[in-house]
């Protein structure tokens, strides 16, 4: 399908067909006070070469030769050009929604390959075609949750990432859901005596994160148990997905919502990414988003198409499961194709690198007086350690040394002022793990 | 099919066979016609407890999700088990095994305001009019 711009008389004739005379007219339902009646303040157009030159300055500003120690969400993974260059396929980076089966197939393929993916690392039953991102994947769960049992009440984790907890205020400030945290224990866990008193046969939903944003893995069959006891649903959301490489499927859950950004998505300015709801089988009616099927066509053959569309927006209108939610396809295809290139030993071993390098660096950074664990559950490639200076301060003089810092745990958690939160992947060297601790020691044992 | 004379019809084309204060619901030979091959039949709980006029459940066919609207007030006293596994029998049988849910009517004198069997028919054969318009 192409999209073509349109002549000044070809508008001139779109008008006349719906008898009125002019852009403005057409607008005219706008009240007036609210009309722009300037045009837009746009540079003027560039020729190819100054749109070269312009793109080539912009890309020199990017910054190069950094390693990095920042994770929270968004992480830096080791990427393949084959990714890249499937992405670029024309088939793929500009066909449309795949409404059509008979000229759809391709993408249809590979939407379907994604949610088997999802669902063999998550241990669900169904997986829908993907979300924004992880952020909006659970508070899709929740409402999902809510459609489930018909109950109204919320209960999120302290440790679920703080920017998710933010999305999901934002969709319940106006739809009567009610928010309440549960706060995290000393292990770093959520905290199961606070959670007991909360608990109640009101409650739809228990979202909890593992690994938690603080890096440590929640013990979830317990948290399932009391879920289940109150009637509520376990929703267990997945920021970090390469965990699942060596950390048990969570599925105990009941539904999860997953960032599949660690899968040959680029950190980028935090995004685009791709969002993953997965769940049991016999809650596919309440999924949010789009579905791909296999089936069979008239000959016999294997075939894929759109399925249980019925409960989608354009069908379903304003009653649809979501009218907040896309299906982000190329996002989905790269982490297919990463997948699909690293295979079950590559996601493994890939997984066992950011193990053993966060505990390497850990015991790198426990070697520097005043430095302690904060939490002692166990983690997978992110953990948090208390300074005896202020983490920003650190933050600076490492930048110095080209080396991107922990996460400021403090700007999310005031009690947490001069903690940080440390991530490494398989990306950083041993070498540069020990520069790191050398630069972190180096900055706390500088006068202020 | 023949539409029976003892129940009482709904614009939105639900049918209600009322008896002793209860009542049981269903959708017509008409609407289902309209639907196509049902899929999954969605019902409220037993004790669930509702006015005329709101939606209490849903019909899926391939072609589309349909909410089912109360013809009258009252409170479920039994949901069609059998459409769970066999949500077609609204397209064989809609009038009869294909019923949706049985209530107890909280006021019986709300059903004088349904069409009957042939104030119904009337109905469908202008909506039918109007379709091939």
């Amino acid at each position: 399908m192409r999209y073509l711009p349109k002549s000044p008389a070809e508008r001139q004739e779109m008008l006349a067909a719906i008898g009125i005379n002019s852009i403005e007219e057409l607008f005219s339902s706008i009240p007036e006070p609210y009309r722009l009646k300037k045009p837009l303040d746009l540079p003027g157009p560039l020729s190819e070469t100054e749109l070269i030159q312009y793109f080539q300055a912009r890309a020199a500003e990017n910054s190069a030769g950094y390693t990095s120690f920042l994770g929270a969400g968004v992480y830096n993974h080791l990427r393949s050009v084959v990714t890249d260059t499937i992405l670029q396929r024309g088939e793929f980076l500009t066909s449309y929604t795949p409404y059509q089966a008979e000229i759809s197939q391709g993408t249809l393929q590979a939407i379907f390959e994604f949610q088997t993916l999802m669902c063999q690392l998550t241990g669900q039953e169904v997986a829908n075609a993907s979300m924004y991102d992880g952020s909006t994947a659970t508070t899709e769960a929740v409402l999902m949750a809510e459609r489930l049992t018909g109950r109204r009440r919320v209960l999120v984790a302290r440790s679920v990432h703080p920017e998710y907890r933010d999305v999901l205020r934002t969709y319940a400030k106006n739809s009567g859901l009610k928010i309440e945290e549960i706060p995290y224990s000393a292990a770093g866990r959520v905290d199961s005596n606070e959670l007991k008193t909360a608990l109640r046969d009101d409650v739809c939903a228990l979202v909890v994160q593992s690994p938690n944003f603080f890096g440590a893995l929640e013990n979830l069959a317990p948290l399932a148990d009391a879920a289940h006891a109150s009637g509520a649903l376990l929703v267990t959301a997945i920021a970090e997905a390469l965990s699942l490489g060596v950390v048990k499927s969570p599925t105990e859950a009941d539904i999860v919502a997953m960032e599949a950004q660690s899968f040959g998505l680029a950190p980028s300015y935090g995004g685009p990414f791709a969002g993953v709801v997965a769940a049991r089988e016999k809650f596919v009616r309440q999924m949010p988003g789009r579905l791909a099927g296999q089936t069979t066509d008239q000959d016999g053959r294997r075939g894929f198409v759109l399925t249980l569309a019925t409960r989608e927006q354009h069908i379903r209108r304003e009653k649809a499961t979501s009218n907040i939610c896309t299906n982000q396809a190329l996002c989905a295809l790269a982490a297919t194709v990463h997948l699909a290139l690293l295979g079950k030993e590559g996601i493994r071993e890939m997984a066992e690198q950011n193990l053993a390098k966060a505990q390497y660096t850990l015991e790198e950074l426990e070697k520097i007086p005043g430095i302690k664990r904060t939490f002692k559950a166990p983690f997978f490639n992110e953990f948090t350690v208390e300074l005896p200076r202020s983490v920003k301060i650190v933050n600076a003089e490492l930048l110095k040394d080209k080396i991107v810092g922990p996460f400021v745990l403090g700007a999310a958690y005031s009690e947490l002022s001069k903690h940080a939160l440390v991530c490494v992947t398989e990306t950083a060297t041993r070498g540069e793990i020990e520069r790191f601790a050398g630069c972190v020691r180096r900055a706390l044992e500088q006068p202020l | 099919m023949a539409y029976p004379k003892q129940f009482r019809y709904t614009k939105e084309h639900e049918w209600v066979d009322a008896k002793d204060g209860n009542a049981t619901i269903g959708i017509t030979d008409y609407a289902q016609h309209e639907l196509g091959d049902v899929v999954f039949v969605e019902l409220p709980a037993t004790g669930t407890a509702f006015t005329a006029g709101k939606t209490f459940g849903s019909v899926e066919s391939v072609k589309a999700v349909s909410d089912i609207y109360a013809p009258a007030s009252g409170e479920v006293i039994e949901a069609n088990a059998a459409l769970q596994n066999k949500p077609e029998l609204i397209n064989t049988d809609p009038h009869g095994e294909g019923w949706l849910i049985k209530v107890k009517l909280a006021n019986p004198a709300e059903l004088t305001s349904l069409m009957d069997a042939a104030g119904y028919e009337a109905y469908i054969e202008e909506k039918k009019k109007e379709a091939s318009a």
